[in-house]
C-alpha cells in the first residue's frame, strides 16, 4: 500500500469517520472527563499512548496466535485481557521510570480499560482487514480524533458552565445536544 | 427489598440509560432502527442476567483483589456465546449490530452491576436485578429508536408510519442520536422534578 492510502486513512479516521461523532465509540469518557480542558488533554494523551500500544499487541496476537490455532472466536476474551493487562503494565512501568508522565496521565489509565474505543479499534482493525501499518495509522487517527473531539467539547463545556441553562437540561442533556451539533459540523467533512 | 421492587427500579428510578447514563455507546449507535435496538437490548439483558448470576454464585470463591479480571472473563465468555448465537440464528441483526456485540464486554452497565450489586448479594436478588436493569436498558433503547426511526425513516419496526417525503433525515444520522437522547433525558429530569415538587 502506498503513502497516499496512509494519509487517506488518517484523514478518514480523524475527521470524516470521527470515533465519537460517527462511530459512537468512547462516549462515556467523552461525557465523563470533559469538564475542563486540562483533564481533556491528559485523557487524550493517555488514549493515544495506550491505543497505539494496544493495536501493536492485539494485531500480532490475532494473526500469529489465534488464526493459526483457529480460535478466532476467542478474540473478544483475549483482546480484553490484553488491554486490561497492558494498562496495568503501562501504569507500573510509567510509575517507576517516568514520574512526570505518570503524574500527568496516571489517573486516566484505569479508566481506559473500560473505554470501549480501545477494544473497538482493536476489533475494527480485524474486521476491516487492514494490514499492520494501516492498522497503526488507523489507530493513531482514531486516537487523535478522540482527542480532538474531547478537547473541542471540553472547551465548549467550560463556557456552558457559566451560562444560564434551564435546570432540567443542565449537565448531561445539554452536553448531548452540544455533541449533536458538533456531530452535525463534523458531517461537513464527509465531502473530503 | 421485595422481588418486584428489585425489577422495577431498573425501569424508572435507576434506569441505566436515562438516569445512570451508563452504556452510552450502544445506546447511541444501535438505535437507528427499532429491531436492532431490541436485538441490542436483548443481548445485553442476557449477558447482564447471566453475569449477575455467575458473579453472585462465585462471589465467595473469587478473591477480592482478583475480582475485576475474573468478572471481565466471565462477562466476555457470555458475550462470546451471544455473539456466536446471534451470528448463527439472527444473522441480519448480527450484521446490523456489528462491532457493538463484542463491545458489550466493556458496557459499563454490566461490569457496574457485577461490582456494585451481584458481588454482594444473593443469586436470586442478582437475577432479578439483572432482569430489571436489562429491561430498563431495552426500554430505553426502544424509546430512543422509536423516535429516531419514525422521524428519520418514517417507519416503525419497518412498518411505514409517515407518508413519503416527510422524513427528517438527520434523526437517522449520528447527530440525531445525540440530540434525541439529550432531549429525552431533559424530559425525564423534568418529570422527576415535578414528582418531587408534588411530594
Amino acid at each position: 500500500m502506498g503513502e497516499l492510502s496512509i494519509v487517506s486513512i488518517l484523514i478518514a479516521s480523524i475527521l470524516t469517520q470521527n470515533v465519537i461523532f460517527a462511530r459512537f465509540l468512547g462516549t462515556c469518557p467523552y461525557l465523563g472527563v470533559s469538564k475542563s480542558l486540562s483533564t481533556a488533554f491528559g485523557m487524550s494523551a493517555a488514549v493515544v499512548f495506550v491505543m497505539t500500544l494496544c493495536t501493536a499487541i492485539t494485531y500480532p496476537v490475532y494473526h500469529l496466535l489465534l488464526v493459526p490455532l483457529q480460535m478466532e472466536y476467542m478474540q473478544t476474551i483475549s483482546f480484553i485481557l490484553v488491554i486490561a493487562a497492558l494498562v496495568q503494565v503501562v501504569e507500573i512501568v510509567m510509575k517507576k521510570t517516568a514520574r512526570g508522565l505518570y503524574n500527568a496521565l496516571g489517573i486516566f489509565l484505569p479508566l481506559i480499560t473500560t473505554n470501549c474505543a480501545v477494544l473497538g479499534v482493536a476489533l475494527l482493525n480485524i474486521t476491516e482487514g487492514l494490514d499492520f501499518v494501516q492498522s497503526l495509522a488507523f489507530t493513531v487517527g482514531i486516537a487523535v480524533g478522540f482527542g480532538l473531539a474531547l478537547s473541542i467539547f471540553a472547551g465548549i463545556r467550560e463556557q456552558l458552565a457559566v451560562r444560564h441553562i434551564p435546570k432540567v437540561m443542565q449537565g448531561a442533556p445539554i452536553g448531548l445536544i452540544t455533541a449533536g451539533i458538533l456531530a452535525l459540523a463534523f458531517m461537513g467533512f464527509a465531502g473530503l | 427489598m421485595s422481588g418486584i421492587a428489585e425489577v422495577t427500579k431498573g425501569l424508572w428510578k435507576e434506569n441505566p440509560t436515562f438516569r445512570l447514563l451508563l452504556g452510552m455507546c450502544p445506546t447511541l449507535a444501535t438505535t437507528t432502527a427499532c429491531d436492532s435496538a431490541v436485538g441490542m437490548g436483548a443481548s445485553a439483558m442476557f449477558v447482564l442476567v447471566a453475569s449477575n448470576v455467575a458473579v453472585s454464585a462465585l462471589r465467595n470463591v473469587i478473591p477480592d483483589r482478583m475480582r475485576l479480571p475474573c468478572f471481565i472473563v466471565l462477562i466476555a465468555t457470555f458475550v462470546t456465546i451471544v455473539d456466536l448465537c446471534l451470528n448463527a440464528f439472527f444473522h441480519d441483526i448480527h450484521k446490523a449490530l456489528g462491532i457493538f456485540i463484542p463491545l458489550i464486554v466493556v458496557n459499563c452497565i454490566i461490569l457496574g452491576r457485577a461490582e456494585a450489586f451481584a458481588s454482594k448479594r444473593g443469586v436470586w436478588d442478582s437475577f432479578l436485578d439483572g432482569v430489571g436493569m436489562g429491561l430498563g436498558f431495552t426500554v430505553g433503547l426502544l424509546c430512543l429508536a422509536t423516535i429516531r426511526e419514525v422521524l428519520g425513516n418514517g417507519t416503525w419496526f419497518g412498518l411505514p408510519v409517515t407518508p413519503e417525503g416527510y422524513q427528517i433525515l438527520v434523526f437517522a444520522l449520528p447527530p440525531g442520536a445525540f440530540i434525541t437522547l439529550g432531549f429525552l433525558i431533559g424530559a425525564m429530569n423534568h418529570v422527576e422534578e415535578r414528582r418531587k415538587a408534588n411530594g
